[in-house]
């Protein structure tokens, strides 16, 4: 029933790990081999992050399937993952028997509650009849309104019980909307504005509504920032597009939300990576407020105005309420993102910009997290929402090679560039045998500083430059490791006399999985 | 400025959901200063009521928080003006013969009533609203409290009908 109710769903995919209390699950994969792909890794946390990757990447909820215990408890991380990102991720996981529940059971935990504060939503399924609801509701919940990760436990008696008579599923969540009323009071107020800024977040790229974020822009003569999840939303390109913004944004960005007389934020939460200092943040603007959920509204920063609902939707309400033409910018004084200066060569920024010189069609870059991840987010130029793949508010290393297969699960036939760290991708780097048996095109390029580059940045600028703990001295032969594991290994340390770009473009054009090593110096920061 | 609310809350009645419930409260780190909860006339639902201190802010973030809840139907905001609040007390005082008939009479002066009757301790209920109930337990605090028992508050709307809940406009996906 449980299969057949993810069949019902759409569900080709999923990622998993077997064990005793998904047995019964199993068996009835195995009977459905033919409809619905199973991805197995190597640890539940890379089948957790991937689930949550092809999430993004095929804008529908992704499922990973765990067993009891230590199999659900490995799946905490990723599910906070995507809870702090808002995406729609379906974790089942099997538990003993209902009579050995509360027992301490082997392998027993009350996942239920333990992901409790990381989910949207959560349930155990105590009744076979309830198994087809409970399903159901999970992927309802999960990609309705602000999507997010939902659980359901399912003990394993009940996987295994003939099911009678099927509940339907009771739950059927809306999104919020406005008033026509409402909406012309803040395009008037909107239009008012003489030095308006857009910042798009993840709601924008989430709701796949980057172009109508473009026009909206125009329109309002408004330059463009994007947090961290914002990226792609619009492309690189665009005139009006400044990068980045916030504590390792860029500078033109962060001086248009100082100037700015009035702030129009779609779909962020304005956590304090981009909003640092709240009461100094976009000091002289009035904060205009777009978000499909009513409670980020004055959560983080109080709003002067607020419209709630699809991102998309309310910027195209707006955009019915502003006057045609198109208002000339106000901020001729910024210097556009496509405008930017080339990084310095041999940087760690040159690398990551040769990199997006040579991308492929229809690549998606997945990135883990630390110092390469801003570099990334700094220098990539991404041209559609759904481009960049990154764990922004957990902040989770680890995330990067899981989430890579999920893409390319998601993305068959594309390149996935996964930019990483020598500390991220040693955190989950069993997963590159996953990636090596399912011969996935992603390229991964390990940014090796020798160390955790961003404590140590961290522990220079706050602690007096009493570096503890952050270079640890790990001898990796990352070419010798990934063939090690199935895949390619390739340097650029030019010890062949090849060029980093020649290395690049060939790592781009690897069959199945390539990692490229990358030394860079320790010198650098974000 | 910081003030209690009170709070009606329409849950779901399913496993969990009280766990969900004051778990939100704690990590958000709002306050509780009482819950209680029971079933409604629907046994489908159940009625929290809760008294949490805070600010407007926090107010604000209270119902939005519990209104994203799957399992919340409704969040009501009470006050004294237009709801009745009742709070219960059990409180076991000490007695000896010689205090015995003040401790009665002060009971008889806030309609109480005395459930339990030993040699050394008398146990006293009284249901009433909380500052009430709160005036009897200083006037008790004279003679030897031994233990008091508070259920938190309750509370139901005044009149015909049955308050009008924050709601937040939705439609379908």
């Amino acid at each position: 029933m449980i299969v057949d109710t993810l069949i019902e769903e759409g569900v080709e995919v999923l990622f998993g790990y077997p064990g005793g209390a998904v047995l019964p699950i199993y068996d009835a994969l195995y009977e459905r081999r033919e409809r619905i792909t199973h991805v197995l890794t190597c640890h539940e946390q890379g089948a957790a992050h991937a689930a949550d990757g092809y999430a993004r990447a095929a804008r529908r909820p992704g499922v990973v399937l765990a067993t009891s215990g230590p199999g659900a408890t490995n799946l905490v991380t990723g599910i906070a993952t995507a809870y702090m990102d808002s995406t729609p991720l379906v974790a089942l996981t099997g538990n003993v028997p209902l009579a050995l529940l509360g027992r301490d059971s082997f392998q027993e935990v009350d996942i239920a509650g333990v992901t409790m504060p990381i989910t949207k939503y959560n349930c155990i399924v105590k009744s076979p009849d309830m198994i087809r609801a409970g399903v159901r509701d999970a992927f309802a919940i999960a990609r309705s309104g602000r999507p997010g990760p939902v659980l359901v436990d399912i003990p394993r008696d009940i996987a295994e019980a003939p099911c009678g008579a099927q509940c339907e599923k009771f739950h059927s969540p809306g999104v919020p909307v406005f008033s026509g009323r409402e909406a012309d009071e803040f395009a008037r107020a909107l239009a008012r504005a003489r030095r308006p800024v857009l910042l798009v977040g993840g709601g924008v790229v989430a709701d796949g509504a980057g172009v109508t974020a473009a026009m909206l822009a125009e329109r309002l003569g408004a330059p463009v920032c994007a947090t961290l999840m914002g990226l792609g939303a619009l492309p690189w390109d665009h005139p009006l597009f400044l990068g980045m913004l916030g504590r390792h944004g860029l500078p033109e960005a962060n001086r248009a939300v100082e100037a700015c007389d009035l702030l129009l934020a779609v779909g962020t939460r304005f956590t304090e990576r981009a909003a640092e200092d709240r009461r100094q943040f976009a000091g002289q603007a009035k904060i205009f407020h777009i978000d499909i959920d009513p409670a980020e509204i004055n959560k983080n920063i109080p709003a002067d105005a607020a419209l709630c609902g699809r991102a998309g939707a309310v910027m195209e309400a707006l955009l019915a309420r502003l006057p045609t033409a198109p208002r000339e910018p106000w901020g001729a004084a910024f210097t556009p993102f496509a405008r930017r200066a080339f990084p310095e060569p041999g940087t760690p920024r040159a690398l990551i910009h040769t990199l997006w010189r040579l991308r492929t069609p229809g690549m998606t870059v997945v990135t883990d997290v630390g110092q390469h991840q801003m570099w990334t987010a700094q220098t990539y130029g991404f041209s559609r929402p759904g481009e960049l793949i990154t764990s922004g508010g957990l902040g989770a290393m680890g995330f990067g090679l899981g989430a890579a297969i999920g893409v390319a699960m998601a993305r068959p036939g594309r390149r996935v560039a996964l930019v990483t760290g020598d500390a991220s991708l040693r955190m989950n780097i069993a997963e590159l045998a996953t990636a090596a048996a399912l011969r996935l095109p992603i390229s991964i390029f390990v940014l090796d500083n020798a160390g955790l580059g961003l404590v140590r940045q961290l522990q220079d600028e706050h602690c007096g430059g009493r570096r503890f703990a952050v270079a640890p001295g790990l001898r990796t032969d990352w070419v010798r490791l990934a063939e090690a594991l199935g895949a390619r290994g390739l340097s650029v340390d030019g010890a062949d006399g090849s060029t980093p770009e020649a290395v690049i473009r060939e790592a781009l054009t690897a069959e199945g999985p390539c990692l490229t090593h990358c030394p860079v110096d320790p010198a650098c920061n974000a | 400025m910081t003030d209690r609310f009170v709070l009606s809350v329409l849950v779901n009645n399913q496993f969990g959901v009280l766990t969900r419930i004051a778990g939100l409260f704690a990590r958000r780190g709002y306050n509780i200063d009482a819950l209680t909860v029971a079933e409604t006339e629907n046994p489908a639902f159940s009625r929290m009521t809760v008294v949490v201190g805070g600010d407007d802010y926090v107010l604000e973030q209270i119902v939005k928080q519990l209104m994203k809840q799957v399992d919340v139907r409704s969040v009501e905001r009470l006050t004294r003006k237009d709801a009745i609040f009742r709070e219960l007390l059990l409180v076991k005082v000490g007695s000896d013969p010689e205090t015995r008939q003040d401790i009665l009479a002060l009971a008889g002066l806030f309609d109480a009533r005395v459930t339990d009757w030993s040699e050394h301790a008398l146990t006293i209920e009284l249901t009433d609203q909380p500052d009430i109930i709160t005036a009897l337990i200083d006037r008790l605090r004279a003679y030897p409290i031994l233990e008091i028992c508070r259920t938190g508050l309750t509370a139901i709307p005044r009149g015909d009908t049955a308050g009008a809940p924050f709601a937040l406009p939705t439609e379908g996906v």
